[in-house]
C-alpha cells in the first residue's frame, strides 16, 4: 500500500491524505483513473471522430479496418481536427477569462464596480501609451475590442522580436482576433471543411498566439492594473497552512475578481469578530490553483496545493467554505463535500456544480457577495465535526511574486546583469516549466524531478501553474534552494537574493514568461528562438495546456511534454509536431515522460543555441 | 481430451457490447512484440487482432474462438499447427508448422481464423497465454466479455434473470 501511495504522489501531505481517504473508503481522482483503465486506444491516437452524425468514425491503426471516415478523412486530418478543437477550448479559456477581466476594468473606469479600483497606475499609463489613447476609457474600449477584432492586429502580439513578427506574418498566423481565430477552429473543423492538416495545424498556431500574446496577456496586464503588479513576497505552500482552531476558506479556481474580493471580506473586523463569536479563533485563507497563485502573488496568501491536491484538502475535513469560480474545479468536489461540513460555493454564472451551493459573483456587488460568502464560510465553523478532522502538518515556506517588472528590479533596473550572466555562462540558459497535475504521472515528481535537473545544471526556472506550487510545496522557492543549483546559477541567486526557481504567476502569467522572453530577444538583438531557452509542461492534462504549448512554439521556444498528447494516430501530424515545426516556426515539440531526460532535451537544446549565438 | 469443470472461458454478454471495438485494439498490442500501444502501431508487421467486432441483425457481437471441444480447426489441421491443450481445452498454435493450407480457415463455424500481416499463416486467439486475464476481456469497458468457468458464468446470469424477475414480481403485486 505504501508504495502504492508514493506512486500516487511525492508530496507527502497528499501521500498522508491519501491514506485517510482510503482508510474511509473516499474516492479520488487516483481510484476514478484506475477505474478508467485501460483507456481507450482510438482516443490515445487520436483517430476518434465525432464531429458529425455521420459518424462516430474510428480509423484502426493498425491498417486492418478503416482508414478512413464516412466522409473519407484519415488519420491526418482526424488528428488534426481535433487537436485545433483543443487548442480553440483552451485559447476560449484563457481568453475568455481576459475579456472577464477587460469588462471588469471597463466597469472600473465607468464607475460601475465599486468594489474594485486601480492599483498600478504606473502599468496603466504604460499600457494607454502602448495603445496610444489617453484615457482610461479609451483603453478599456480598444482592449475590450481586441476580443471582435477582424483584421488585427492584437496590440500586443506587436511586443515580439521583429524577426518573429515578420514569421507570423509571412506563414499568414498573425492572429486578428481573439474571437475570430476560435471561431474559425469551430469552422474548420466541421464536417467538409479545412481538410488539409498542415493548414488546420497552422491556424492552430494562430488561434494559440491570440491566447498568449492576446487573452492571456490581456488577463495578465489588467490585473496588474486593477490588483497591482506583482513583488517578492513570502509565504508558505501545503495543507499544513490550514489552520485547525480558524475558519478556514479556500478559494479555488482561476479569476484574481472573486479571490481578491474574498481576501477583502476576509481580513474585515467585523467578519473576525464573527468567527470569535462562533468560536473560531480568527479566518484562515489558503488557495488552490491559480487562484491561489494569484492571491499569493499580489497579497501573499497561502497555498494549500496545486490541482490533484484538491480533493485532499477538502478530505481534511477542516475547510468551512471551498469557493469556486472557473477551470480545474473538479466536479467530484460536489458528492465529496457531502461527507463533510464543507460547503463547495459557487460563484460564475459559467460554472455551476452537484452539490454546491450558488451564490453569484458579479462585478458591481462583489464586495457584498465576497461578504455573505465569509459569512456563510464562518457560520458553518460551528458544524465542523472535529473527529473527522485531520490537517497534515507539512508547510514549507516559499518566495513568489516574480513578475517581469519584479525580475528587473531586482537585477537592479535592467535585464543586463541576467544577460551578463546567460554570456558568461554561469546561467545557462532559461528553463520555463509550468502546466497541471496528471494522476497519470506521480503528483509533482514530474515537476520537481525536472526542476532540480535543471538547476543543478545551471538553468534558471521560471515557472507558473500547478508546477510553481509543485516547486513551492518541495521548498524550490526558497532563496536557500540556491544551494541545490550548479555553482554559477547558485553564486547570481545568492548575490540577488533570490530563489533558483522564479514564481510568476497563474497560467494566464505564462504570458509574462514572454514578455520575458521577448525583452531578452530583443535586448540581444535576435529572435526568440534564437534564445538558450526551452519550455516544458511534464505533468499537462488541460485543454489550456494544449493551447500553451502551441503558443510558445509558436514564439520560438523548443518544448518538452511529460504526457502523450493524442497524435500519435498520425505519423504526418506527430512529425509535424516533433520535427517539421522547427523549418516552419524554429521551434518543436518533444515527448518524454521521464523528468530527468526531459530535462536533459531541454540542456541539450540550451546548450546547442549557445552555440549558435557564440557563448561558450 | 478431458475439459476440466475449473476452466476459464470468454463468455459474451452481447446486449453490453457498445461496438466500442476496445477489444480488438487491446487484441491487438497483446499480440505485438512491444505491447506497448504507441509503438505497436508502427512495427512490422503489423500486429493483428484475433477477434472481431461484428454488426448483425443490428447488433455488435464480439467474435472469438471458442475452443471447441473436439476443436474442428485442430481436426482438419495437417501439420501440427493447431493443438488443442488437454488441460486447459485452448487450441494452440504452433506457428512453425503451420504451411497456410486454410483447412482451419474452411472448417471455422465462427470465421475468427485471421492471417498474419504478409505472410501465407493462419492466426487465431491463443487466449493471451501470457495474461492472467485476456487483454480483451481487460480492456471490455463494459463487462460484454466476462472471463469465467461455465459456473460462474451461469451463477452470474442466474442470479442477474433472478433479481429481474424479483423486480417484476414485486411491481405486479404493488398493481
Amino acid at each position: 500500500m505504501t508504495n502504492d501511495i508514493r506512486s500516487k504522489s511525492m508530496d507527502p501531505a497528499c501521500q498522508e491524505m491519501l491514506r485517510a481517504c482510503e482508510k474511509s473508503g473516499l474516492e479520488t481522482a487516483w481510484d476514478r483513473l484506475e477505474k478508467q483503465q485501460p483507456q481507450c486506444g482510438f482516443g490515445e491516437l487520436g483517430v476518434c471522430c465525432r464531429n458529425c452524425n455521420m459518424g462516430p468514425c474510428r480509423i484502426d491503426p493498425f491498417g486492418e479496418g478503416a482508414s478512413e471516415g464516412v466522409c473519407g478523412a484519415t488519420a491526418d486530418i482526424i488528428v488534426a481536427r481535433n487537436l485545433l478543437r483543443s487548442i480553440a477550448a483552451g485559447a476560449a479559456a484563457h481568453s475568455d477569462h481576459g475579456r472577464d477581466v477587460a469588462h471588469a476594468f471597463k466597469l472600473i473606469v465607468e464607475g460601475k464596480a465599486p468594489s474594485y479600483g486601480i492599483k498600478d497606475q504606473e502599468k496603466l499609463d504604460r499600457l494607454m501609451k502602448e495603445y496610444g489613447v489617453d484615457s482610461p476609457a479609451l483603453l478599456a474600449a480598444a482592449i475590450l475590442a481586441e476580443f471582435g477584432k477582424q483584421d488585427g492586429p492584437i496590440q500586443f502580439t506587436r511586443r515580439v522580436p521583429p524577426q518573429r513578427l515578420e514569421l507570423w506574418k509571412k506563414l499568414g498566423i498573425d492572429p486578428r482576433g481573439v474571437d475570430r481565430e476560435i471561431v474559425e477552429c469551430m469552422h474548420r473543423t466541421h464536417i467538409g471543411v479545412d481538410n488539409d492538416y498542415v493548414n488546420l495545424i497552422l491556424h492552430g498556431l494562430r488561434t494559440s498566439i491570440s491566447d498568449g500574446w492576446g487573452g492571456s496577456m490581456i488577463a495578465t496586464e489588467l490585473q496588474d492594473v486593477i490588483f497591482g503588479t506583482p513583488k517578492p513576497i513570502f509565504s508558505e505552500a501545503n495543507m499544513g497552512v490550514l489552520d485547525p482552531e480558524k475558519v478556514n476558506i479556500i478559494v479555488h479556481g482561476h479569476e484574481p475578481l472573486l479571490s481578491e474580493m474574498i481576501v477583502a471580506a476576509a481580513s474585515d473586523p467585523e467578519m473576525i469578530e464573527l468567527a470569535r463569536n462562533e468560536g473560531a479563533k480568527g479566518i484562515n485563507l489558503a488557495g488552490i490553483c491559480c487562484t491561489a497563485n494569484e492571491a499569493l502573488m499580489r497579497q501573499g496568501v497561502p497555498i494549500a496545493g496545486n490541482f490533484l491536491s484538491q480533493e485532499l484538502i477538502m478530505a481534511t475535513g477542516a475547510v468551512e467554505a471551498m469557493v469556486v469560480d472557473v477551470q480545474c474545479i473538479m466536479p467530484a468536489l460536489g458528492p465529496l463535500a457531502s461527507c463533510f461540513h464543507t460547503k463547495l460555493i459557487s460563484t460564475s454564472p459559467k460554472a455551476k456544480f452537484p452539490g454546491a451551493v450558488h451564490m453569484e459573483f458579479h462585478e458591481d456587488t462583489a464586495q457584498e457577495t465576497a461578504k455573505e460568502i465569509v459569512r456563510t464560510a464562518v457560520k458553518n465553523f460551528r458544524n465542523r465535526d472535529p473527529s473527522k478532522v485531520q490537517i497534515p502538518d507539512i508547510k514549507t515556506q516559499c518566495m513568489a511574486g516574480f513578475s517581469v517588472e519584479a525580475i528587473v528590479s531586482a537585477l537592479g533596473g535592467s535585464l543586463d546583469p541576467l544577460i551578463e550572466a546567460i554570456k558568461n555562462g554561469s546561467i545557462r540558459g532559461i528553463g520555463a516549466v509550468v502546466g497541471c497535475n496528471n494522476p497519470k504521472i506521480t503528483q509533482d515528481f514530474g515537476h520537481i524531478g525536472m526542476v532540480r535537473e535543471l538547476i543543478k545544471n545551471n538553468v534558471l526556472v521560471l515557472t507558473t501553474g500547478c508546477n510553481a506550487q509543485a516547486c513551492a510545496k518541495a521548498g524550490l522557492l526558497q532563496p536557500e534552494a540556491a544551494e541545490k543549483a550548479g555553482e554559477g546559477l547558485k553564486a547570481v541567486c545568492q548575490a540577488l537574493g533570490v530563489p533558483p526557481v522564479l514564481h510568476m504567476g497563474s497560467c494566464v502569467d505564462i504570458s509574462r514568461i514572454l514578455v520575458a522572453a521577448a525583452a531578452l530577444a530583443n535586448a540581444l538583438g535576435v529572435d526568440i528562438s534564437d534564445l538558450p531557452a526551452a519550455g516544458a509542461a511534464p505533468e499537462w492534462m488541460s485543454e489550456k495546456a494544449v493551447s500553451i504549448g502551441a503558443y510558445v512554439v509558436s514564439s520560438g521556444v523548443f518544448t518538452v511534454l511529460g504526457t502523450i498528447p493524442p497524435v500519435l494516430g498520425s505519423k504526418a501530424v506527430a512529425d509535424l509536431l516533433t520535427s517539421g515545426a522547427k523549418d516552419v516556426v524554429g521551434a518543436c515539440f518533444a515527448v518524454e515522460p521521464d523528468p530527468v531526460k526531459a530535462a536533459g532535451l531541454m540542456i541539450e537544446h540550451i546548450d546547442s543555441q549557445r552555440r549558435k549565438l557564440g557563448l561558450a | 481430451m478431458i475439459a476440466m469443470e475449473e476452466n476459464k472461458e470468454i463468455f459474451v454478454r452481447l446486449e453490453r457490447c457498445m461496438g466500442c471495438r476496445s477489444c480488438e485494439m487491446a487484441c491487438a498490442i497483446e499480440h505485438s512484440d512491444s505491447k506497448n500501444l504507441y509503438t505497436a502501431i508502427a512495427e512490422k508487421p503489423v500486429p493483428v487482432r484475433l477477434l472481431y467486432v461484428e454488426k448483425a441483425e443490428g447488433r455488435n457481437v464480439p467474435m472469438i474462438c471458442r475452443h471447441c471441444e473436439d476443436a474442428p480447426c485442430v481436426a482438419v489441421c495437417r501439420t501440427g499447427a493447431l493443438v488443442q491443450n488437454s488441460l486447459t481445452g485452448v487450441v494452440e498454435r504452433i506457428e512453425e508448422n503451420c504451411m497456410g493450407c486454410w483447412m482451419c480457415a474452411m472448417i471455422c463455424p465462427y470465421g475468427v481464423v485471421g492471417r498474419k500481416t504478409g505472410v501465407r499463416m493462419a492466426v487465431k486467439c491463443d487466449r493471451c497465454k501470457d495474461r492472467d486475464i485476456p487483454a480483451c476481456v481487460q480492456a471490455c469497458p463494459t463487462g460484454a466479455l466476462v472471463y469465467a468457468t461455465q459456473r460462474e458464468f451461469m451463477e452470474m446470469m442466474r442470479k442477474e434473470a433472478a433479481a429481474r424477475i424479483a423486480r417484476e414480481a414485486r411491481a405486479l403485486a404493488r398493481a
